[in-house]
């Protein structure tokens, strides 16, 4: 069974993006970047199916600018078998829409034909939770969100779900989308030995032009601004001054 | 204009307060239709057709929608939200897990998050863990959108005569996924989403067992229970208590964070707090930076001594 992983190349979460003065976005120019946590969890899962034996095949996508090579070299090195990248940008700056890029894996999901596409929850920059499920929408697949395990067989994947209030267990017909939670496992270490090797694994550049979708944003971001700053207040020395503060100060007791 | 709110029902039970809160959130685009979706609907759409701003309570019964899979309930939002400008309904895992799938449907994009209406077109969000708030325009003919509904203040009832309740037809189910279990706890505690108080456990505390001193804080003072990420990670608490950025987002009166650095993922989540309390041993924590009052010292001593001498 071939397993399809698509990685986004954000800015890394140990980062503090900073606000563009001029309200024009986030500065993202010289910021370190990273994979999406949520994808290298998805990818982790991945090689633990393959390990498994239940996979045969990981192919990763990046959608993005040219620089998401480097993502793919770590995906690679993690133990994906083959990359793709998907050319849709030169501008750092510029975010491609879930939207778009759900058409986009759409197109690359038609011509690979994999049985279980393995995404991350939510993309830490955009914070917009919606890829997979519009994947499996664009492609009449069932999904499995927020997934914090997964069994998989023939034609089948158990699914347990973070939900609102517990756990929910599903079981989807295959293929389908399933999208990882934090608690799905713990993605490992990847050594150096094997960054070096990954090198020789293919990575095949494709231009967007050649798949024929339409990424024309259906969003204008108007303006981005820092949020209001919340200040330190004071640091108290002992139990009865803070409910003392509480009570009279604040108010909330 | 045409507003379609999808409102939740758990076990059974309407989740009105977010409801109520949603339609405050959404009282700029006007009235808006609600939608029901489950299984002997009737007391729920009962409750919300006597809230102020619901123009009309549509109501989608059967089986199908029992456990909110997102295959049959996108279907039926499809159906139904044609007819509509706007899809919207709170930033749950709930709606997060559907919405996204209806909004590819109408081949439109979807707004995760938004945390003001500005007008039928242009939202604000967070991006960035909350580094930053983007103000979008959206170009397309429906806007899907789901909405922080913490930060709000519910709705009221309505004046006047109930909303008219109404059955819609349920598409057939698509048949992709089949449930097996839910593994909920029904907890006699607030909704940590909508508690006036809540008091969260970091890696600080060290166990499980120690965690239950958290839960006692929370209960002397009638509050929700939440964790970090690293308590959660660690099993010390479950999975849905978990505060932060891709966790729940919290807006209490009062927010007591102990044992817990400050991580910018968790400070996502509690920005909106009116009061911000911290506990912590290392006083070069991060969370002293956006705490009202910090106690800088030992959670061990401090809680225990706080427990007791409150209420
Ligand atoms: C993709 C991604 C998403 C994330 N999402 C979230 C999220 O939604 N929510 C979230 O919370 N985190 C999230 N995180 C994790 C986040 O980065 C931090 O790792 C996490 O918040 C740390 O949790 P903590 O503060 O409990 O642990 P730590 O950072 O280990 O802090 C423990 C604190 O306890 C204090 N302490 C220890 N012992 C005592 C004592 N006896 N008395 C007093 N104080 C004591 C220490 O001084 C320390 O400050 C995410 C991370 C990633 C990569
Ligand atoms: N540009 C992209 N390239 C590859 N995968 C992406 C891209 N954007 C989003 N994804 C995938 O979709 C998931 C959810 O992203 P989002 O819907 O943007 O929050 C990510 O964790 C990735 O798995």
């Amino acid at each position: 069974m071939k397993i399809l992983v698509p990685v986004k190349r954000v800015f890394d979460y140990n980062v503090r993006v900073r606000v563009r003065s001029d309200g024009s976005g986030v500065e993202l120019a010289n910021v370190k970047m990273s994979m999406n946590p949520f994808d290298e969890i998805a990818l982790e899962e991945a090689v633990r199916l393959k390990e498994k034996g239940v996979a045969t095949e990981i192919v990763a996508v990046s959608i993005g600018v040219p620089q998401a090579k480097d993502t793919l070299r770590t995906v690679l090195a993690m133990g994906a078998d083959r990359a793709i990248l998907v050319h849709a940008t030169d501008d750092v700056q510029q975010d491609i829409e879930p939207l778009a890029v759900a058409k986009i894996l759409a197109k690359i999901v038609e011509a690979e034909n994999p049985q279980l596409v393995i995404a991350g929850k939510q993309a830490i920059d955009n914070d917009m939770n919606a890829t997979g499920q519009m994947l499996a929408a664009a492609l009449g697949w069932g999904q499995g969100t927020y997934a914090s395990a997964l069994e998989v067989s023939e034609g089948a994947a158990l699914v347990t779900r973070e939900i609102d209030g517990g756990l929910q267990t599903l079981r989807l017909k295959l293929p389908a989308v399933v999208t990882t939670d934090l608690r799905l496992n713990q993605p490992r270490y990847v050594a150096l030995p094997a960054i070096m090797k990954a090198k020789k694994k293919p990575l095949e550049e494709v231009a967007l032009a050649t798949l024929g979708v339409d990424i024309q944003p259906r969003l204008t971001v108007l303006s981005t601004v820092e949020p209001p700053k919340r200040q330190a207040g004071v640091k108290l020395h002992s139990v009865d001054d803070l409910i003392s503060k509480l009570k009279n100060e604040a108010g909330v007791l | 204009m045409s507003v379609l709110l999808l409102a939740e029902i758990h076990n059974g039970h309407l989740q009105k307060d977010m409801l109520a809160r949603a339609l405050t959130a959404l009282a700029p685009l006007g009235e808006v239709d609600v939608l029901l979706a489950g299984q002997n609907c009737n007391q729920a759409a009962e409750e919300a057709r006597h809230l102020k701003g619901v123009a009309k309570v549509s109501v989608a019964d059967d089986a199908s929608l029992l456990h909110g899979q997102a295959e049959p309930l996108a279907a039926l939002i499809k159906s139904v939200g044609a007819a509509y400008e706007h899809i919207a309904a709170g930033a749950t895992a709930f709606s997060r897990n559907v919405l996204p799938r209806v909004a590819m449907m109408f081949d439109v994009m979807v707004l995760a998050d938004v945390t003001c209406v500005k007008n039928a077109e242009t939202f604000e969000r967070p991006v960035y863990a909350g580094n930053a708030i983007q103000t979008v325009q959206s170009h397309d003919r429906v806007k899907i959108f789901t909405v922080r509904t913490a930060a709000f203040s519910p709705a009221g009832q309505r004046e006047g005569e109930a909303a008219p309740v109404e059955s819609v037809p349920v598409p057939v189910d698509p048949a992709l996924s089949v449930w097996v279990e839910d593994k909920t706890i029904v907890s006699e505690r607030p909704d940590l989403t909508s508690a006036k108080i809540v008091v969260s456990g970091g890696r600080g505390l060290g166990s499980e067992e120690n965690f239950h001193q958290i839960a006692a804080l929370a209960d002397k003072l009638g509050g929700a229970v939440g964790a970090s990420r690293a308590a959660v990670d660690a099993g010390y608490a479950p999975n849905d208590w978990q505060v932060g950025q891709t966790g729940k987002i919290v807006a209490p009166e009062l927010y007591v964070a102990v044992g817990i650095s400050g991580a910018i993922q968790h400070l996502a989540g509690i920005k909106d707090s009116k009061v911000i309390v911290a506990i912590n041993k290392d006083e070069e924590a991060p969370i002293f930076q956006v705490a009202d009052y910090g106690l800088v010292g030992d959670l061990f001593k401090l809680l225990p001594e706080l427990t007791e001498k409150i209420g």
